[in-house]
């Protein structure tokens, strides 16, 4: 076992590749090392635990006193993942321990006894205990405590991108909600693949609660479908987070995590439901950075799925992002910053996106990222761009920072393109959301977040929804010029506000660490396997990105969704002209890894320079007709989720890290998207024909 | 065939210690938990549970010769005894220890003391018979 004294048993990045190399590989090696205190006045059982515990290859301390204990765990605070102690001790009773524990360490305690009487082992749940053992303690029972630390990583995790995101703020437009929801529950296509739990199990770190750190929770397709199951039964009203919890009844999810999917989950829907699009402007709010919280995000998921009517739309906006100096029609105060670049919600993004993306209108939505989407396939988009004007932003990161990982953000493509948006403003807009970001796109503001989860967010696995053409904008930032990315070859058209941002997204490696950062995924999960597992659908990429430039190709990236570590999306869309496809200029993608094979049919022209190459592996998926029910981006499994935002849009790009966690994802629509305003136009491509380049080098 | 028989002996012994209920399945974990970083794993702990144990015995006879009877204390003592024995398996011990658990609880002095009395009997036995099983066990793995 290894025993990494002082720090976490996995190391990050071992424990982020282990993470999304798809469970099994996690599973297995995940509880080894586990640092174990325990603490028993009896040496007899002392002994005999340490025994059983080195048995579990895990990393033993033994102590026979409370006092000696707790300044073992003060002195080394990250130096231990749980901690065993027995009921009775003649120095402290185990109970004061347990919340000197809790308090001061906020490490599961495991309490033990040889008495089992129903007092006792209730006033260890009360003091927090996650574990009861009743002596005399048999090996199989030891073998299990990792779940704890597991759990409770979630659950910092959750607490910790919960602070930055707005969950209540997404709560507020329930309105449209209910019909959005009922229609998307997705209960689809999420496929379930368990990698929840060997995800989990890798990121055994410890947290620090200031350090972004947290173990990220993947919203496998299973557990989005538990989550879907979840909502539908309490209604979409009623539906908070914590009755969701509940019923969900998931081990080591919080409350956090499943606010901040609903929130993505909400903006879903209201793409889905075809939110009108608006007019204005999106772009200017698009950009907000500070402005992360969900709060807008949601709206726009919201005026996504349902079409949120134009006036209901800004409202949301409003309300939501309300913050942003809504200067143009639409606040686009969802680009949270950090979101903005958290391709970690794509999931959410993409729902929306997909929705409909066919307001044109909507334009706006997508700020800086004129993009414009087809109506229908733009819907979704738009819907999303419009509300999420930038929303593609923020729906990245929702959770501010690290966000899960559903960088699918990308959706901030939004569809606005559709036409006005395109205009400069929007261009311009992109550069801001760029900006906030100093990390990738992945969270604007939540540049800091870069660190620590890995960029990709492995969730985002949800068919990240992120109508691609937003994230053109995210991606593309550049697009309109062809930026160069510094790092990244990221030729993305991009805006001189976004190249910089561009190269962050690229993800070459660096971007990757980058995004891993910011995303902060949680460990657990990781869609990505799972949507490896279920397969990749074919999705082509039909216009990724948002960025066109007149010419419109339509590259149809084939790629099969798999981890795909990062897949940098670039797009250069050419501009509506084309119908047919937009082209995506450049896609960078990193495919990840194993299947990710992605064809870029046809070239692009206009991918400008963008470069393909590296390290990003772009996998385009086409959705397939499945319904776009479950575009919830959030995690279900990527397959689903794209194939939903698929549908909607055509295709989409995904970009994912080192890690394998998608971090953007583009959804790219049938019509062209333009990032430029005489660019849009919503071509009526039907079929995208995206150029991507199949990236060779996956980047990790 | 000297190793036969001692493998033989070793196998009977333990089989009877079972059968005669001084042992459980606990101590099934023990020797589960034996292995060649650990040789005499079963021996170490039973040697550790025998020492350890004298103390808390020698408190508890203590506590009952008090007067008054300090019955928190004493079930605190019994508590802890009782989790030691029920660690290494001694079945019989275990029970004996709950069964003074009860009266102590009853408050009864003389359930407790005449209680104690079979808590110390079992005890002895058991420390016997395992001391010759491990001793043949120990011979056994030699000649093995």
């Amino acid at each position: 076992m290894n025993s990494s004294s002082g720090k976490s048993y996995m190391s990050t990045a071992s424990s982020s590749v282990i993470w999304k190399a798809g469970g099994d590989v996690v599973a297995d090696q995940f509880p080894a090392g586990l640092r174990v205190l325990v603490v028993d006045d009896d040496p007899t059982c002392l002994m005999i635990l340490e025994k059983m515990l080195k048995a579990c290859q895990y990393n033993v301390t033994k102590c026979n006193r409370a006092e000696t204990a707790l300044s073992m765990l003060r002195e080394n605070r990250n130096g231990f993942d749980i901690v065993i102690s027995d009921v009775h001790m003649p120095d402290m009773d185990g109970f004061k321990l347990l919340e000197h524990i809790g308090l001061e360490m906020d490490l599961p305690v495991i309490m033990m006894s040889a008495d089992d009487g129903k007092n006792v082992v209730m006033k260890g749940v009360t003091h927090g205990a996650c574990d009861y053992l009743i002596k005399p303690v048999r090996i199989e029972a030891l073998k299990n405590i990792w779940q704890h630390v597991v759990r409770k990583r979630k659950n910092e995790w959750k607490d910790f991108e919960q602070s930055g995101s707005v969950e209540e703020g997404d709560r507020q437009p329930k309105q449209s909600e209910d019909a959005d929801y009922s229609s998307s529950a997705n209960e689809g296509n999420w496929k379930s693949s368990k990698r929840r739990k060997d995800d989990e199990d890798e990121n055994d770190e410890r947290d620090d609660t200031s350090t972004l750190k947290k173990p990220r929770v993947v919203w496998s397709v299973e557990l989005h479908q538990q989550f879907v199951a979840a909502v539908n039964q309490l209604g979409i009203e009623k539906a908070v987070p914590k009755k969701i919890l509940e019923l969900m009844n998931v081990p080591g999810l919080t409350r956090e995590n499943v606010a901040s999917h609903l929130q993505k989950y909400r903006l879903y829907l209201r793409r889905l439901s075809g939110v009108s699009q608006h007019p204005s402007n999106l772009n200017n709010s698009f950009m907000n950075p500070q402005d992360a919280t969900f709060g807008p995000l949601d709206l726009q998921a919201l005026a996504a799925t349902g079409q949120l009517p134009a006036q209901s739309l800004a409202t949301l906006q409003a309300a939501g992002l309300g913050r942003s100096t809504a200067k143009s029609g639409i606040p686009i105060p969802l680009v949270d910053q950090r979101n903005i670049f958290s391709f970690e919600n794509p999931k959410l993004r993409f729902g929306e996106a997909q929705q409909h993306v066919n307001n044109n209108k909507q334009m706006n939505l997508l700020h800086g990222i004129p993009t414009t989407m087809e109506p229908k396939q733009l819907a979704s988009l738009h819907h999303t761009a419009q509300s999420m004007g930038n929303m593609n932003m923020p729906v990245l990161s929702h959770g501010s920072q690290s966000s899960q990982n559903n960088p699918l953000l990308m959706q901030m493509a939004q569809p606005q393109a559709r036409g006005q948006m395109l205009n400069d403003s929007t261009v311009g807009l992109a550069p801001r959301l760029l900006s906030p970001m100093g990390q990738p796109m992945l969270s604007n503001g939540m540049a800091t977040n870069v660190s620590p989860r890995n960029g990709v967010p492995e969730n985002i696995r949800a068919p990240s929804y992120n109508p691609v053409s937003q994230t053109s904008s995210m991606l593309n930032f550049p697009m309109n010029h062809t930026s160069e990315l510094p790092g990244n070859s990221f030729p993305l058209v991009s805006t001189p506000g976004i190249s910089s941002l561009a190269p962050k997204v690229a993800f070459q490696e660096d971007v990757n660490s980058e995004i891993k950062g910011s995303v902060g995924f949680m460990p657990s999960y990781d869609i990505f396997n799972d949507l490896n597992q279920h397969k990749p659908q074919n999705w082509e990429l039909q216009n990724v990105g948002m960025m066109f430039n007149t010419s419109q190709h339509s590259n149809s990236l084939q790629g099969n969704l798999d981890h795909t570590q990062s897949v940098l999306v670039q797009q250069g869309f050419s501009s509506g002209q084309n119908r047919n496809s937009t082209v995506i200029s450049k896609a960078m993608f990193s495919a990840g890894d194993s299947t990710g094979h992605v064809n870029a049919q046809n070239g692009n022209q206009h991918l400008n320079s963008l470069l393909v190459d590296n390290t990003v592996r772009v996998k385009s998926e086409r959705v397939a007709d499945a319904a776009p029910a479950n575009l919830y981006p959030d995690h279900f499994g990527q397959e689903d989720l794209m194939s939903a935002l698929l549908k909607q849009v055509g295709s989409f790009f995904s970009l994912y890290d080192t890690d394998g966690d998608i971090i953007l994802l583009i959804l790219t629509s049938k019509f062209p998207i333009f990032l430029q305003q005489d660019v849009i136009t919503p071509a009526e491509n039907n079929d995208f024909d995206f150029d991507g380049y199949s990236i060779d080098n996956i980047p990790v | 065939m000297d190793r036969n028989r001692l493998h033989n002996q070793v196998a009977s012994m333990r089989r009877s210690l079972f059968d005669q209920g001084y042992l459980d399945d606990q101590f099934i974990q023990l020797e589960e938990l034996q292995d060649d970083t650990n040789p005499n794993f079963v021996q170490e702990v039973v040697t550790l549970f025998y020492n350890d144990s004298a103390r808390l015995i020698q408190n508890i006879e203590q506590a009952l010769n008090s007067s008054p009877i300090d019955f928190c204390k004493l079930d605190d003592y019994m508590h802890q005894f009782k989790g030691s024995s029920s660690s290494i398996g001694a079945k019989k011990v275990t029970n004996e220890c709950t069964a003074f658990r009860e009266y102590c609880n009853a408050e009864n002095a003389e359930g407790c003391i005449r209680s104690f009395q079979q808590v110390k009997q079992e005890y002895a036995i058991l420390k016997r018979k395992l001391e010759v099983y491990l001793q043949t066990v120990r011979q056994a793995s030699q000649t093995a």
